[in-house]
């Protein structure tokens, strides 16, 4: 009876032995050294692993960071953590600070149940891009808002909602960490990252409709009719294929009043921190 | 005869709704103006060669291809070019189209418009896949794939079978039972024409069971035709599938993500051998299809013989126009085809019919849970499980769509037809294949 337990602890007491050697072997001769750096980077990263930054998740990007040369260093940045965090990367790797403006996702589209009225009715499955694929859209708009969510559905930061009066999606400015993902899943594109202006304060054009005036206008009030009003106030404002542009450089604390003052139609959108006018 | 053969795997039997098998082909008639889509194919839309003011005749070209996938368009009426712009088609978004005032019925002088049937083929391989270049024709089934390169088989792969697709399995549409039944010799003819050119002997023309006038007129025709037989199908959906057909026919499977040539067959829509006949012996491009008008609330339906262009509203007015209890105007079949967006949008190379249609047939129940009764999956032709591609869709789970051969749908429909939770399972494949297309 003894025997049997001796033997036994004997048997698996060596069998434990032998594996622990030959795992220990195993784990030297084949050790993956990591650099220290990419885990000090990694630490500090957000670990929301939203893709943002453009490389597959935080770890992905961390790695870049590391053996990034200072000139490429200024083309890296995660949109989640924001300059804060790269503060931090750029301290670890001992090289100056990357001041990059706050940006933010906005929506160009100002397709509201108000301004661009129900033409055909869907019944398919909640997506816009099988609607995509199928028409135009409800509204007859095919640059507009299909209203059917696939922004609010990838959106990981909650930042996104459909308005139920307007029909179409808010972006949380608080909450939008300027991911990309919506600007990603939108099939109409309608999505744009832009600065954060001064005080918080930013102009844009809410249309990317590039058909004539009186056919953009036919499907939705706040169109885009390319009526050359804007670049009036300032110079700076592009007309391109029937469909006005703001870029960033304008000064939405100086012109965004004026600008959206000349729309005739309502497509340019002026939002400053404390009030949010979309009509 | 020979045996009725079928696909062994899926397939499902909607109501056939055949109302107009019996209605001839009628001549539509000339609206008052016509818009022409430069792309009406698969691959690149045509180089518009006219300009507003311009006068064309009845096959003048005004579209040139653009590569070699791409095709001709030319004009189906006379009259004056008024513009030329992107315009609203079937879907809504815009098209570049031309639009043309038709002023009388000129036709090009090149074009032999008498009704005799010519049974010499006086020409060599090359040129007869020139000819069907010039004559613009592509695939009139409804996919639109330019003729041309079909018909220009690589050199690696070995085609020995010529299968003339006859088969009309979605309901409602009798455009081609129609050709079948009053153009069966240029039919014969247009497949030995294919034949020549792909210089082999051996042509199967495939009618399903529910056509017997077809099947009867043809079978006499084909025995004084060496080469040319006619096989009868059974009547199921998706029967007229490519890859469903020639497995009925052949026994040969065609492999997953590979084309119809590597089992070695080449599939036409019988339409498309009717365009290649009259393009090779009547220097007649394509300018005009046979549309079904038809459908539950379709007052007065009709197969019209329909110049390219002309606005689908115009159809519908000469049939009756639009009844209050309509609720859904088809381009394509029930099955396959997609709810219009804008009823003036042109007829194109590839609008087989125009349905009209009520609730009663086209409405939709709400979508409640999978109750994994499994129906969806026995009748999928292909032998997917349309409920799991659904499943892993709604949860995002992309990296197993591919281990389910998501890519191989030929979106058919049949689940989404037989799903007794009226789950809408072909969005979800098709949402799916979108999916893996993006990531790859």
């Amino acid at each position: 009876m003894d025997d049997i337990v001796l033997y036994s602890m004997l048997v698996l007491g060596g069998i434990a032995f032998i594996s622990a050697v030959v795992l220990y072997l195993v784990s030297c001769k084949f050790a993956v050294t990591e650099d220290v750096k990419v885990m000090e980077i990694d630490a500090v990263l957000p670990q929301a692993n939203c893709g943002g930054c453009s490389y597959a998740g935080c770890h992905d990007f961390a790695k870049a960071c590391a053996n990034a040369s200072e000139n490429e260093f200024v083309n890296l940045f995660c949109p989640v953590g924001g300059q804060n965090v790269m503060n931090k990367v750029a301290e670890i790797k001992g090289f100056s600070k990357v001041e990059k403006a706050p940006t933010v996702a906005v929506l160009r589209c100002n397709g509201t149940c108000q301004n661009a009225p129900l033409k055909v009715q869907y019944d398919g499955i909640t997506s816009c891009r099988i609607a995509a694929r199928i028409s135009s859209g409800q509204t007859g708009c095919p640059t507009g808002c299909l209203r059917l969510g696939d922004c609010v559905q990838n959106c990981k930061f909650d930042a996104l909602s459909i308005d139920p009066t307007t029909g179409i999606p808010v972006v949380d400015y608080d909450k939008c960490t300027s991911c990309g993902a919506c600007v990603r899943t939108c099939p109409r594109g309608l999505f744009e990252i832009r600065t954060r202006g001064e005080n918080g304060k930013m102009v844009y054009v809410a249309c990317r409709n590039t058909q004539k005036g009186a056919l953009a206008r036919k499907n939705c009030k706040a169109a885009c009719i390319a009526c050359q009003k804007c670049s009036k106030v300032n110079p700076e404002v592009k007309i391109e294929n029937n469909l006005s542009y703001i870029p960033d450089s304008v000064s939405a604390a100086q012109y965004g009043e004026d600008l959206r003052a000349a729309c005739p139609t309502g497509a340019i959108n002026y939002y400053s921190a404390n009030e949010v006018k979309n009509d | 005869m020979t045996k009725i053969k079928t696909f062994p795997l899926g397939g499902i039997h909607p109501e056939k709704y055949k109302i107009t098998t019996d209605s001839p082909v009628i001549f539509a008639g000339l609206p008052d103006v016509v818009t022409i889509p430069v792309k009406q194919h698969i691959g690149s839309p045509a180089k518009i060669l006219v300009s507003p003011g311009d006068k064309v005749k009845v096959g003048t070209l005004i579209a040139d291809a653009d590569g070699i996938v791409s095709s001709d368009v030319h004009s189906s009426v006379s009259g004056e070019v008024l513009k030329i712009e992107a315009i609203e088609g079937e879907f809504g978004y815009l098209e570049d189209m031309i639009t043309i005032k038709v002023e009388g019925d000129e036709f090009e002088p090149s074009v032999d418009r008498s009704l005799d049937i010519d049974r010499e083929i006086p020409y060599t391989a090359q040129e007869i896949v020139a000819k069907i270049r010039e004559a613009g024709i592509v695939g009139m089934g409804g996919a639109g794939y330019p003729t041309p390169i079909k018909t220009s088989i690589p050199e690696d792969k070995n085609v020995d079978t010529l299968i003339v697709n006859g088969i009309e399995c979605e309901p409602f549409l009798t455009a081609d039972d129609r050709l079948m039944i009053e153009k069966a010799e240029q039919i014969i003819i247009g497949a030995k024409i294919i034949n020549k050119a792909l210089g082999i002997q051996n042509a199967i023309i495939a009618i399903d069971e529910n056509k017997p006038k077809a099947i009867d007129i043809l079978s006499k025709l084909t025995k004084t035709y060496v080469g040319v037989n006619v096989q009868v199908c059974a009547t199921k959906y998706p029967q007229g599938g490519e890859k469903q057909l020639i497995t009925a026919i052949t026994g040969r499977e065609v492999p997953s993500g590979k084309l119809p040539a590597d089992a070695g067959c080449l599939v036409q829509n019988v339409g498309t051998v009717f365009a290649i006949y009259e393009a090779i012996m009547k220097n007649k491009p394509l300018y005009e299809r046979i549309v079904t008008v038809s459908g539950d609330t379709c007052l007065h339906p009709a197969n019209y013989l329909v110049r390219i262009g002309t606005p689908a509203s115009y159809l519908i007015e000469k049939s009756g126009g639009i009844s209050p209890e309509t609720t859904q105007v088809i381009f394509g079949g029930p099955m396959m085809g997609t709810s219009a967006f804008n009823i003036n949008a042109p007829i194109t190379k590839t609008t087989s019919g125009i349905l009209l249609l009520s609730d009663k047939i086209a409405g939709k129940c709400a979508e409640t849970d999978c109750i994994r009764c499994g129906k969806c999956t026995e009748v999928c032709p292909i032998g997917l499980q349309p409920y799991l591609i659904a499943r892993l869709m709604k949860n995002h789970q992309i990296g197993e769509l591919k281990d389910c051969h998501t890519l191989d749908c030929i979106e058919c429909g049949c689940c989404a037809y037989t799903c007794p939770a009226h789950i809408p399972l072909l969005d979800y494949c098709k949402l799916a294949k979108m999916e893996l297309r993006k990531k790859n």
